[in-house]
């Protein structure tokens, strides 16, 4: 989440002009309101320096050691981020995270636009509905975890419904490592609501006067779903495409209720965060653990160039309109 | 051609509403399941044919009670251990947030606008590269094993809530400030009279967020807490399982306790809610 937010702030803008006022009582109001400000945020100033950016330094020199609390630190170079690509577990994270990404990024992207697009209709009650479906998205991910181990036993609720339909031979779920992933993507459908809040406040911003002219066009509303709609939200498409991709680095909690604290029954559910947590903290492998996020900031950072360099291509930008 | 247009009107919107009900009933049924389970006697069947989706025989009110003070996982020791740490994180945010908020809305120092750039960029950290470096400082100073790594943070600011009230303030009108600083208020009074009580709306959204996310936070207790009678609800939740053969009336009872919270918030603060979660995603 944190990720996009800064992508679309605005850029701050220059102070305001400073008022005319007599040059002797300026320099000493000014300077009291100068020394003022410093000293109000200076709870951030120091949280900043301490609780940031000191760590993001320690964070470079730890990952180039061998660390543990055992033992006093000592230096290896690169090992650490050899020692990586040699490793059976991280490949197995990599995939299961990226298997994440590719069933759930766009199954999510499109699942939320279309909740969205029916719940910005202009329907009597539409506002019950979309308490209901938004509900979800206050619910803690240990508690929904919880729920949907039992609901997603090979007896339990969700396969009884599978059958209901038809299906006669509904998939394991959690007790295949097939199906895990599958099943946290299943998770995340229900709590899709989530998404969809992101796409409804993009809908609402499209304006209306829009849709009146393609109607009298003759547009019908298929076509004014593309030819509007859809261009109109890409920048809402772009934020949580890079959401989605850096939320499946950070999936913590879903993975460890459901698969336990080693991410399942053949690391089926060892997911990047979790594998980084266990070699940190479980193993107490600090410099490992420290190369691990490296090598996720780094991936993040490329994902975000690129996704944003290619972006003017497919990203509708107000600005270009109204010079 | 019209009576063509309100038939056709008249079938896709009730189809909507069809889709609308039919996804309501996915996310509530689940829940109705839940509140079955809870409420069942010990060892009776849960996973029964076909599924029973909301109670109807059995009402077993006194599960919650003992899901709460069962001595094995002492569940209200633990959402009073949740209680404390929420408390102090919502009471760090607003006190840091708004002073600093403040500051970059109103206040012109030297290295204003290039502060406030580095908070932008803070948000930006992946916060994956700080686990390390912050346990190890938290470890040296002797803090591992207690609430303070949960709670001391807080209290020095949170660049996304530091940025929701520096914008919130711009929006307001400075005349009252100005006429307080002629009437000899200093920066303080001004922000303590006049600004604290004109943001209340956006400490409410502070306040909201602050409270879910550290009530709903499983990696940081995870990461300090050590004994059990120090643990969270997450914790306790999400430890309880990985237990062989619990009692699931009771997991299932626990499970809405921890939910509760975040549900009642949610219909009293539902607007502040999705205002605050769209406000990540688009423009202003």
């Amino acid at each position: 989440m944190t990720a996009g937010v800064a992508a679309t702030v605005p850029p701050a803008s220059p102070p305001p002009a400073a008022r005319p006022e007599p040059r002797r009582r300026r320099t000493a109001s000014q300077r009291r309101e100068a020394r003022a400000g410093l000293l109000f945020a200076s709870p951030w100033l120091i949280g900043m320096l301490t609780f940031t950016v000191g760590p993001i330094v320690a964070s470079v020199v730890i990952s180039l050691t061998d660390w543990s609390l055992a033992s006093p630190p000592t230096f290896v170079g690169v090992d650490n981020y050899a020692d990586m690509f040699a490793s059976r577990d991280f490949r197995n994270s990599v995939t299961v995270t990226l298997t994440y990404v590719l069933i759930g990024v766009p199954l999510f992207q499109v699942a939320g636009l279309a909740l969205a697009l029916l719940l910005n209709l202009k329907l009597p009650g539409i506002r019950i509905f979309r308490t209901i479906m938004f509900l979800p998205a206050v619910l803690s991910g240990v508690a929904v975890a919880v729920l949907w181990v039992q609901l997603l036993r090979p007896e339990g609720a969700v396969n009884n419904t599978l059958r209901f339909f038809g299906i006669d031979d509904p998939p394991g779920w959690l007790a295949s490592p097939d199906w895990a992933v599958p099943a946290v993507v299943l998770i995340g459908l229900w709590s899709i609501g989530t998404g969809a809040i992101i796409y409804l406040a993009g809908l609402q911003n499209v304006p209306p006067e829009l849709y009146e002219v393609a109607r009298i066009d003759g547009a019908g509303p298929v076509r004014a779903f593309f030819s509007i709609t859809l261009p109109m939200i890409t920048p809402t498409l772009l934020f949580t495409l890079l959401n989605g991709i850096i939320g499946a680095f950070q999936v913590f909690d879903i993975a460890y209720v459901l698969g336990g604290s080693r991410g399942g029954s053949g690391g089926s559910l060892s997911f990047y965060l979790l594998y980084l947590w266990n070699e940190g903290f479980r193993n107490g492998r600090f410099g490992y653990a420290s190369a691990l996020a490296w090598v996720f900031v780094l991936v993040a950072a490329v994902l975000i160039v690129t996704i944003l360099k290619t972006s003017n291509r497919w990203v509708h930008d107000e600005s270009e309109e109204k010079p | 051609m019209t009576s063509v247009r309100l038939v056709r009107k008249t079938v896709s919107t009730s189809a909507a509403y069809v889709l609308l009900l039919a996804l309501s009933f996915t996310i509530l049924l689940p829940l109705g399941w839940m509140l079955t389970v809870a409420l069942k006697p010990d060892f009776a069947p849960v996973f029964t044919q076909p599924t029973q989706w909301f109670p109807t025989g059995d009402w077993h009110w006194e599960n919650f009670g003992r899901a709460l003070t069962d001595p094995s996982r002492p569940f209200l020791r633990y959402t009073m251990n949740t209680l404390v740490i929420v408390a102090l994180n919502i009471v760090g945010t607003i006190i840091s947030c708004s002073l600093v908020g403040y500051a970059f809305a109103r206040l012109r120092f030297r290295g204003r606008e290039f502060l406030f750039g580095i908070l932008i960029v803070t948000l930006l950290i992946p916060w994956h590269v700080l686990l390390i470096p912050q346990f190890l400082m938290y470890f040296k100073l002797g803090w591992y094993g207690t609430i303070l790594p949960l709670v001391v943070p807080a209290f020095f600011g949170n660049a996304f809530y530091i940025f929701l009230i520096r914008q919130y303030i711009r929006t307001l009108p400075r005349e009252l400030e100005l006429a307080a600083t002629v009437d000899g208020c200093n920066h303080f009074q001004v922000f303590w009279h006049i600004i604290l009580p004109l943001i209340r709306p956006v400490l409410a959204v502070c306040v909201v967020f602050s409270f879910l996310s550290s009530w709903n936070d499983l990696l940081g207790p995870l990461i300090y807490l050590l004994r059990n009678e120090d643990y969270t609800v997450a914790i306790g939740m999400a430890n309880m399982v990985s237990r062989a053969n619990p009692k699931l009336n009771l997991l299932m009872a626990a499970n809405l306790i921890m939910m509760i919270p975040a549900i009642v918030l949610y219909f009293v603060a539902q607007d502040k809610l999705v205002g605050g979660i769209a406000s990540v995603g688009i423009k202003g």
